[in-house]
């Protein structure tokens, strides 16, 4: 009944302008560089796999995927482990400027990053954690503990009060409570939550790059730097393009069951 | 729900106001100490008063002239690519499969563009789009449009647009088919009695029941959009000439570029104080939203389960608690 005439028309015609940008780089990842250039051929006519070869042999290459996976997951860690008892206090209780604090957060999550850039830069190179993916884990704190707090309140919320008080009288101790009962209550929104951390982490490139030199670039920054000084390789840069889409699409592919609750930020 | 008064939820809430603090309130003092003062570079800083923000507003100097422009572009960006992807998103939504496998592949690949780096993104619409080797332009130009986002104002906006469309119209899709998945099938029977039209079903059901995830839809999409950096930068470097250059870029320009501290913090500020009061109203407007379906929810006596007794209160009827 929720549908309108004609949608699988419509999905299908979606789902295609959806998928044909990646398609075009998926093939061009597998193109040698020649093929790309002279003709335009929809599908790879001399198959290779030498641009990925590369990739996967050449450390400066290979590094810049750890260099990120690090960062965001560190920076995940963070934030869930943070958020969590705020949002058990901004469901829960009322307290003195709780309000205030809480619009604070959340226009922290929409400040602009390129307006903490410069500012970052110079913080983090003062207390030395510059080029370390501390650096960028507590820079992207910015956004995603925010987030995360907002998404981990209303799951807590969904969960009823009587729980929290029966759990008391039967002589848990609040962290034992917090611990045991809560955080297995709310687990898959945990997951929604640590998905979007990851997602928002993984995305993200200018502080990424601002806060890194040499020792941990993101694998987004090094993309750029080569292509710009080996003359546009085209086939190198599609491998690279194709391989950052991956650990997305795995992680999109263990939470689908729980994408559109979590969009809805737990609050539909 | 009636929360109780308890101060010493702020132990639970310190670590949280600690990270984001540091993160927050310490580089903001630094960008407001360099928006007063002037720099020669060796580190050496000059008293300049409100002299940044002055020149800032005033469209006639170099420095207002481009930040004016630069605002407005991302505004008209902004509402554009408001006016396209809401109204999609919301068909997409509708267009949803209901049941079977389908639902799970159509979700995955709906979310695919949002986990796909911001700068990679650029990359994919860059080559995409090239008269060259990209698909989109070869095409383009072969059935005798003669498209060239690297020389052309309008060829250079479409493939921005599109390629924001392509990139978060999922977004509201997903948020959309999340409210409408929180309406009972008793709605959608109570509907085909009264005989409603398709149509009638979407303006007194639907919609109402999207209201909310909309609100965040918006909300997103707007503060996102404004502080759009990467992609354009990554396709079109904010060109040709300045066309596409929009406010992140051209501040990243003055900072990290020109190492212009004191323009650079005094435009961060303006910048800030924009999204702030945006971001107020949004709240605002959210909040009062919630507080006003609880009282409506309320005073629908048909809706109120708990006043029969021995019903368990369904939970998707329960009125939900308001944002804050």
């Amino acid at each position: 009944m929720h549908s309108i005439p004609g949608r699988r028309v419509i999905m299908a015609l979606f789902l295609i302008f959806l998928l044909l940008p990646i398609y075009w780089l998926v093939n061009m990842s597998f193109k040698t560089n020649a093929e790309i250039v002279s003709t335009m051929t929809l599908w790879p006519h001399t198959p290779t796999l030498q641009h990925y070869k590369r990739i996967f042999t050449d450390e400066s290459w290979y590094s810049g995927y750890i260099n990120s996976l690090e960062y965001v997951v560190l920076n995940t860690i963070i934030s869930i482990s943070v958020a969590l008892p705020a949002a058990y206090a901004f469901s829960r209780y009322r307290f003195l400027g709780d309000k205030h604090l809480f619009f604070w957060l959340l226009s922290n999550r929409m400040a602009p990053a390129a307006v903490y850039a410069l500012p970052f830069f110079n913080l983090y190179s003062a207390i030395g954690l510059f080029d370390t993916p501390w650096a960028v884990a507590l820079a992207h704190c910015i956004f995603n503990v925010p987030l995360a707090v907002w998404i981990l309140e209303g799951f807590v919320s969904g969960v009823p009060r009587e729980i929290d008080e029966t759990a008391f009288l039967d002589g848990y101790s609040f962290p034992r409570f917090f611990i045991k009962i809560l955080v297995p209550l709310i687990a898959s929104g945990i997951g929604v939550a640590a998905f979007f951390c990851f997602m928002f982490s993984w995305v993200e490139l200018l502080l990424a790059r601002t806060l890194t030199s040499v020792q941990t670039k993101p694998i987004a920054a090094i993309m750029t730097r080569t292509v710009s000084a080996a003359g546009m390789d085209w086939g190198l840069l599609a491998a690279a393009g194709v391989l950052t889409i991956i650990p997305g699409a795995l992680v999109i592919w263990f939470v689908r069951n729980y994408i559109a609750s979590g969009f809805a930020l737990g609050r539909v | 729900m009636d929360k109780t008064v308890n101060q010493k939820a702020w132990f639970l809430v310190a670590p949280v106001f600690l990270v984001v603090a540091f993160s927050a309130v310490l580089p903001l003092m630094t960008v407001v100490n360099y928006s007063m003062q002037d720099t020669f570079g060796n580190n050496q800083f000059f008293w300049n008063g409100v002299g940044w923000f002055k020149e800032l507003l005033d469209p006639s100097t170099d420095l207002g002239g481009r930040f004016l422009a630069s605002l407005g572009r991302n505004l008209f960006f902004s509402l554009v690519i408001l006016a396209i992807e809401v109204p999609l998103g919301i068909v997409v939504a509708l267009s949803m499969p209901r049941q079977g496998w389908t639902v799970a592949a159509c979700l995955v690949i709906l979310a695919l563009p949002l986990l796909i780096p911001w700068n990679v993104v650029g990359t994919i619409w860059q080559i995409f789009g090239r008269p060259d080797i990209g698909l989109l332009g070869y095409v383009l130009n072969a059935i005798g449009i003669d498209y060239n986002y690297v020389s052309n104002d309008i060829d250079a906006w479409v493939t921005v647009i599109v390629m924001d469309v392509w990139h978060w119209t999922s977004l509201v899709a997903l948020l959309c088919y999340a409210g409408l998945k929180s309406i009972p099938e008793a709605y959608y029977q109570a509907a085909q009695i009264d005989g409603a039209s398709r149509w009638a079903v979407f303006k007194a059901i639907q919609l109402p029941k999207m209201n909310r995830v909309l609100l965040i839809a918006v909300l997103l999409r707007f503060m996102d959009s404004f502080m759009i950096y990467t992609e354009p930068f990554v396709v079109t470097g904010g060109g040709p000439g300045n066309s596409t250059t929009f406010v992140s870029i051209e501040l990243v320009k003055i900072a990290l570029g020109q190492f212009d501290l004191g323009k650079a913090a005094a435009l961060s500020l303006v910048y800030n104080l924009i999204i702030l009061i945006v971001c107020w109203i949004f709240y605002t407007v959210m909040t009062n939203a919630g507080v006003e379906r609880k009282v409506q929810a309320e005073s629908e006596p048909a809706l109120d389960f708990k006043a029969s007794a021995g019903l368990k209160p369904v939970p998707a009827l329960k009125p939900k608690e308001g944002v804050a």
